[in-house]
């Protein structure tokens, strides 16, 4: 959201040189969000709003509970409700319902920051978090077209691209996503991005135990892992929760225009113009052979008398 | 001798199009690559470079549809075209002799004029796929980074016609006038355009004879 937070830019938008980088030591941190004990309190949603002071238009009713039904520039978070039926040995279909908080994933290699022109605009901090620097953000969409998981919105009202900060401010002086503070659960849990995968892995040993033989974690490597990860009771089909891509990537498409397009075509224009250059030094350029009689006629009306001639 | 080569009206053309594609072109490569990102403090930051360069390129192609009638006529390939383009290395040797005789327009000037006229559409139809905030909404976003890919791979064949364009007509002397005042050298045309000269002066001839 700001430019002003006391957080070390390991990745910067648009910009060809390298971050500053004596700081190495910073340790990563993530957000953990364990869907097998979330109750769609909706409670997360609430203090978002509270901390980011964002006010949602109020919606409509879609006979669900998704509320509001997709992710907004005001609503940086949005819990997601599937229900589903499973096949079970002894207790034939069995219906559940999975309740996914949908929100930016910070990514450790966002395919937002690859595809933003604006330098600046869109910044990962050593810490693994990905924030938007509003103020740089000029509202061209390029970071919706990047995100592999749909989660930047361009405001109607600004023409700027919002989502999930992370709440950057707040850990930036050691405090907790608002999100994790709320959770009456203990469903979202933050800590360094290693405890959160320590503490997933006892999750996954209890679910197992509990029947859930696919239980596991959800930190795709497509995008070289994310720091908000899930426990999810159906790992090996993550697009029950609400969509979930099962191996996010950045496209080829975008990977193939903000990755090897842009020093090629900057080559290709430069080095025609090069060329052109060293083309009329060598051979010169292509004059009228006036080699006729017929050539050399009186001036024209619109040719100036030049007394020289 | 002066003979005429553009109308009044093809010039201004000619030159509207050519302001509006120097500013698409500079608020494009300012969002194209992060080096150029400083040719946006020429049209008041970033922001107004995005609202601006969507209108300065739908201006352009609208500019160039009206050039394109203007000179489609003598812009269809012909078979001496393909001859002329097989021998294209002579040409770059400074060699024009060796060349075909050419109507109004040589092979390269018509193979320019067509990748003009593709790339342009295709950044037309593209670059409403991703206009924000207006029509971007519309196209799902698979399909937007499909037109943000083409987006700029059309925009550098024009902007690489653009620089074969300008290089022949700072190559070729005498071409300048064309488009600045309208007329040519009867010789410039003698020589680079023989067959459209011919053309040119059989026309006045018969005019002279029907008065």
């Amino acid at each position: 959201m700001s430019s002003l937070q006391s957080l070390d830019i390991a990745a910067r938008s648009a910009t060809t040189a390298t971050t500053p980088m004596a700081r190495t030591h910073k340790p990563e941190v993530a957000k953990l969000i364990d869907v097998t004990s979330c109750i769609g309190c909706k409670a997360c949603q609430v203090a978002c709003m509270q901390w980011n002071d964002l006010r949602d238009e109020i919606g409509e009713n879609h006979g669900t509970y998704d509320n509001p039904r997709d992710l907004t520039p005001q609503s940086w978070t949005v819990m997601k409700y599937s229900e589903i039926t499973t096949k079970t040995e002894d207790e034939g279909d069995r219906l559940e319902w999975l309740i996914r908080k949908d929100g930016c994933m910070h990514c450790e290699e966002p395919g937002c920051l690859k595809a933003c022109p604006a330098p600046g605009a869109i910044v990962k901090y050593t810490n693994g978090i990905v924030d938007f620097i509003s103020e740089n953000c000029i509202g061209c969409g390029y970071c919706v077209a990047g995100c592999p998981f749909d989660v930047p919105r361009i405001s109607k009202v600004d023409s700027k691209a919002y989502k999930c900060s992370l709440c950057a401010d707040r850990v930036a002086v050691n405090m907790e996503p608002a999100c994790v503070k709320i959770c009456p659960t203990g469903a979202i849990r933050f800590g360094t991005k290693e405890d959160m995968i320590d503490y997933a892995a006892e999750r996954v040993v209890d679910l197992k135990e509990r029947g859930y033989a696919n239980a596991g974690l959800y930190n795709p490597a497509g995008v070289g892992g994310t720091h908000v990860m899930y426990v999810l009771q159906h790992a090996d089909k993550p697009t029950l929760y609400a969509g979930l891509p099962e191996n996010p990537t950045i496209s080829p498409t975008v990977a193939l225009w903000k990755g090897i397009a842009k020093p090629l075509g900057v080559a290709a224009m430069v080095g025609a113009a090069v060329a052109g250059f060293f083309h009329y030094m060598k051979v010169g350029p292509i004059e009228t052979h006036h080699d006729e009689p017929d050539v050399h006629p009186t001036p024209g009306p619109d040719q100036r008398d030049d007394t020289r001639v | 001798m002066f003979i005429t080569r553009y109308k009044d009206s093809t010039r201004m053309n000619h030159w509207a199009v050519a302001l509006l594609f120097i500013c698409a072109g500079l608020t494009g490569l300012a969002l194209f690559h992060p080096s150029m990102y400083f040719f946006s403090v020429f049209f008041g930051g970033g922001q107004w470079t995005r609202i601006l360069h969507p209108f300065f390129g739908l201006l352009m192609v609208l500019g160039f549809v009206f050039l394109f009638f203007a000179v489609l006529r003598d812009n269809f390939w012909t078979k001496v075209d393909t001859a002329w383009v097989k021998k294209t290395p002579e040409l770059l040797k400074g060699n024009e002799h060796a060349m075909p005789k050419v109507h109004k327009y040589n092979a390269g000037q018509k193979g320019v004029f067509w990748l003009f006229a593709v790339c342009l559409v295709l950044l037309l139809i593209t670059g409403f796929m991703f206009w924000q905030p207006w029509f971007a909404d519309f196209f799902p976003i698979p399909l937007r980074r499909i037109a943000m890919l083409v987006h700029a791979v059309a925009a550098l064949g024009l902007v690489l016609g653009v620089i074969v364009h300008v290089y022949a007509a700072i190559w070729v002397k005498g071409s300048f006038r064309a488009m600045t005042r309208g007329t040519v050298e009867e010789a410039w045309a003698k020589s680079h355009h023989p067959l459209w000269h011919e053309e040119v002066t059989r026309k006045e001839k018969k005019e002279v004879h029907t008065r």
